[in-house]
């Protein structure tokens, strides 16, 4: 039996790591191809990727990832833009904390999906609605947690610096923000991946291209093997995001790692 | 004496309660008058009101009564006249030693050439040539503290504040910065108030050793160090050393004794 805490090699992680997919997938595969499961509910994992093949050469899915790609990213970095200002700006002045933080813990609780209806009866089904879901789904997290890592910011680095002649503005931009930049980096990596999935609801109602388009258009031809293709390419594409965050995170902070 | 430089006038402070409770008085009113290029070490138990009384110096805590002067005038927030190094490591991570080093030039808005210069002087009173490049976490306990002294004395403050600098290091390298810290006093004649409860350490360093009584803290002695310069860690052996020690530590133990509620 392993200890508690005591760290595997590189090699016994990657391995396991792989395994549970295959275990994963041996199951399903087990379920459908052996017949326990109806094929109406749930396709078996060869049909999946063959209506995934057909998908993507003959239905176009690819630009349908492409669209939803741009809704996700481009929702996301407007709601970055807003957030993070605000959230420095709620961390290092209590004041300003005192003024929005009620309100924007309170926002926080709305659900965003809950606004579509709403949002498609302000802006149509066009773009804009798409990209406001994710906003209202990201903005509000991303405030209250940047405002937090820069509120714990160290007291003594604080300190250090108006010692060494330091202005208030120069605290900001000099301590908090490059002390807290990884943790905002780390933060914007956490909720794009919550993003993803206010997208696929915006994408479900009103809407005329996209994954979560292609999901619901399949469920009306019960064709199960594309639904769970396009689920799983949402899940294949969150994994290059999260892998391509890290990278540039470790690229733009090695202090960190030093 | 030489002339005042920082004069500590009737400053005392009291902590608010916490939920409820009655307020603590930290500090009874104090004064204190630092010369040039003094080297004033103070010395007491822990929780005798001397960090905060650096602390109110260094701007970064308000005292409940009285003033600082710094050559005649108030102080009324921290500011880069007033170096501090703390127990604490403070090195910005994200900044290289060089970096940190150049950190309060660059506030001052000095052109990078004329930085570079001193950065590098300092580097090298600190015997840190070579790490310009490092990252703080990748430096000892030590190599941080002689970095954060070169930091502090980088912007050439009038006086230097050190709050138990050197506290969170091993026995050995405190010897070794204690020498390191004297000799750039020796060659640049800054002025120093440098906190400790290090009875050693203490007379080892200073001009004047100023014993703090335990909680609520008042200065109880100011006892001139006449030991001659330069002083070579061999010092700490001759008799007049050992004199000075007993007479310290026969000031401090009653403090401390008081302190923990021992009679």
């Amino acid at each position: 039996m392993p200890r508690p805490l005591e760290p595997v090699s590189q090699g016994t992680r990657v391995t396991l790591g792989i395994s549970f997919f295959v275990l994963f997938v041996a199951a399903w595969a087990f379920a459908t191809l052996g017949g326990f499961v109806s094929r109406t509910f749930l396709a078996d994992p060869i049909t999946m990727l063959q209506d995934g093949w057909l998908l993507l050469t003959r239905f176009g899915f690819l630009s349908d990832i492409g669209v939803t790609v741009w809704r996700v990213v481009g929702g996301f970095i407007i709601a970055a833009m807003v957030a993070v200002p605000l959230g420095i700006m709620m961390g290092a002045y209590k004041s300003f904390e005192a003024f929005l933080e009620p309100f924007v813990s309170f926002a926080r609780y709305l659900p965003a999906s809950a606004f579509v209806p709403l949002l498609i009866l302000w802006a149509g089904i066009g773009e804009m609605q798409k990209l406001l879901v994710i906003f209202i789904g990201s903005v509000f997290q991303i405030i209250l947690m940047v405002a937090v890592a820069v509120g714990n910011t160290r007291r003594d680095l604080v300190e250090a610096a108006y010692t060494l002649g330091s202005s208030d503005q120069g605290v900001v931009k000099r301590v908090l923000i490059p002390a807290n930049a990884p943790e905002i980096a780390e933060i914007l990596r956490l909720v794009l991946g919550w993003a993803w999935t206010y997208v696929i609801v915006a994408e479900l109602i009103g809407s005329s291209s996209g994954i979560g388009h292609m999901i619901i258009d399949s469920q009306a031809l019960l064709a199960t093997g594309q639904m769970i293709f396009g689920i799983i390419v949402i899940g294949i594409i969150g994994l290059i995001s999260d892998f391509l965050f890290k990278a540039v995170n470790r690229k733009l902070f090695p202090w960190r790692l030093a | 004496m030489s002339s005042t430089i920082l004069q500590i006038d009737n400053v005392s402070r009291v902590f608010p309660g916490v939920r409820g409770g009655a307020p603590v008085r930290a500090l009874e009113p104090t004064n204190l008058q630092v010369g040039k290029n003094d080297f004033i070490t103070i010395l007491g138990p822990s929780g005798c009101g001397k960090s905060t009384l650096l602390r109110i110096v260094a701007g970064l805590d308000r005292p409940t009564d009285g003033r600082v002067l710094l050559n005649g005038r108030e102080i009324r927030g921290p500011g880069a006249d007033r170096g501090m190094v703390f127990q604490s490591y403070t090195l910005f991570p994200w900044l290289t030693i060089a970096e940190n080093i150049a950190y309060g030039l660059r506030e001052k808005g000095m052109p990078k050439e004329q930085r570079r210069d001193i950065v590098a002087s300092y580097t090298e009173k600190v015997g840190l040539r070579g790490f310009e490049n490092h990252y703080p976490k990748q430096l000892s306990g030590g190599m941080q503290q002689r970095t954060a002294i070169a930091r502090a004395l980088a912007n050439d403050p009038e006086i230097l504040l050190l709050d138990e600098p050197f506290g969170a290091l091993d026995n050995q390298t405190r010897g070794l910065m204690q020498e390191l810290l004297l000799g750039i006093w020796e060659r640049e004649r800054k002025t120093v108030l440098f906190v400790t409860h290090d009875i050693e350490e203490a007379i080892f360093l200073a001009s004047r050793v100023v014993v703090m009584s335990a909680r609520p803290g008042r200065i109880k002695a100011d006892i001139p160090v006449e030991l001659p310069h330069p002083r070579h860690y061999t010092m700490k052996t001759t008799p007049e050393f050992s004199s000075l020690k007993a007479q310290l530590t026969e000031e401090i133990r009653v403090e401390a004794m008081q302190a923990e509620g021992v009679h």
